[in-house]
């Protein structure tokens, strides 16, 4: 009989089988980002790569009629044969240009079915605009769309919009690009414990606490762009936010102790010699 | 004839298809996808539609977004 080797604490964990499942498709990253505000396309890439990110926003735009086409494009920089490519409404104030916006994306992107709709209320706010929000969801479920969905941290309209049959529902932190971090953990709870679809933080990240935050919380994934893409050194923050994913999952699997008021002794208080 | 591309007047000397018209702006072959007044053109179709006086077309591609 051969004794079991010993532990050996310098090598790394086995890997879990712990995956993310968007619309029937098992992904290992719970970390999605978004493709702007990077200073070219090269930082998109390295930041992109250094996230782990498997599923990747984009926006729909008019193209610069013109342009050299040499120029290299976003979709050659992350090729949508190795990322998921999420094309999202950014820019969209109401249901019909949404749906109209997603509608191009699958011609763009052949046929492609997911998406990341928001509606935006107002421009100061960049909050989501919800009674749009539910008729948009609306029209694109009925259309064979996959829709994640931007929306306020309500639990009600979460689950509303679960109930449409949005593959996931992805509630705001605080508003996009603010950084501010998460505004509203027992909404986030609420709409986490009464989910049936993944839910994910989306928008209002602002470092690597917020993110790990969120995964403590429960949520299934983290969606953010300005976090990295603002951070000073992009790729550096895109692995501290893959790191706190990874470890707010570890945490929220693992369940934390209970919070007390009082200390509890870590050291055996018998056998004491003096 | 002129039509509207991305917003913009432009006026064509011939009739001219989909196709010709993403040729002649150096569109050609790259990735993007079409409205013609609101109506998506789907990619095999560029090459057979034909485009018409006062056509409103939109050319649309992916880049960066949050």
């Amino acid at each position: 009989m051969t004794t079991p080797a010993p532990h050996d604490a310098r090598r790394e964990p086995a890997p879990t089988d712990d995956r993310l499942v968007i619309a029937g498709t098992a992904y290992r990253s719970r970390l999605l980002t978004g493709t702007g505000k990077f200073k070219d396309l090269d930082e998109t890439r390295r930041a992109t790569e250094a996230a782990g990110a498997e599923i990747v926003t984009v926006a729909i735009r008019r193209t610069n009629i013109g342009q050299n086409a040499d120029e290299p494009n976003l979709l050659d920089v992350l090729p949508p044969d190795r990322y998921t490519i999420l094309p999202n409404t950014a820019g969209c104030y109401t249901a019909d240009d949404a749906v109209r916006t997603c509608r191009l994306a699958r011609e763009l992107l052949d046929g492609h079915r997911l998406v990341k709709l928001e509606v935006l209320g107002d421009p100061r706010t960049l909050y989501p605009h919800m009674p749009e929000t539910l008729k948009a969801a609306e029209v694109l479920v009925a259309e064979g769309f996959e829709v994640m969905v931007y929306c306020s941290d309500d639990p009600i309209l979460a689950k509303r919009l679960e109930e449409i049959g949005c593959v996931a529902v992805m509630p705001l932190a605080a508003p996009i690009g603010s950084g501010l971090g998460i505004q509203n953990k027992w909404s986030l709870l609420e709409i986490v414990e009464n989910a049936k679809v993944p839910i994910l933080v989306d928008a209002g990240v602002g470092t690597a606490s917020d993110a790990a935050v969120a995964m403590e919380l429960g949520c299934d994934g983290v969606l953010m762009n300005t976090a990295i893409a603002g951070a000073r050194d992009p790729v550096r923050m895109a692995q501290a936010m893959r790191k706190a994913v990874e470890a707010g999952r570890e945490a929220f699997l693992a369940g934390r102790i209970p919070r007390r008021r009082h200390a509890s002794a870590s050291s055996p208080t018998d056998g004491l010699f003096f | 004839m002129l039509i509207h591309l991305n917003g913009e007047p432009l006026r064509l000397d011939a009739p001219c298809t989909l196709a010709a018209l993403l040729a002649q702006t150096g569109l050609a072959g790259r990735r993007v996808a079409i409205e013609v007044n609101g109506r998506i053109v789907p990619r095999g179709e560029h090459a057979g539609h034909a485009l018409a006086e006062g056509d409103r077309i939109e050319v649309v591609h992916a880049l960066g977004g949050g």
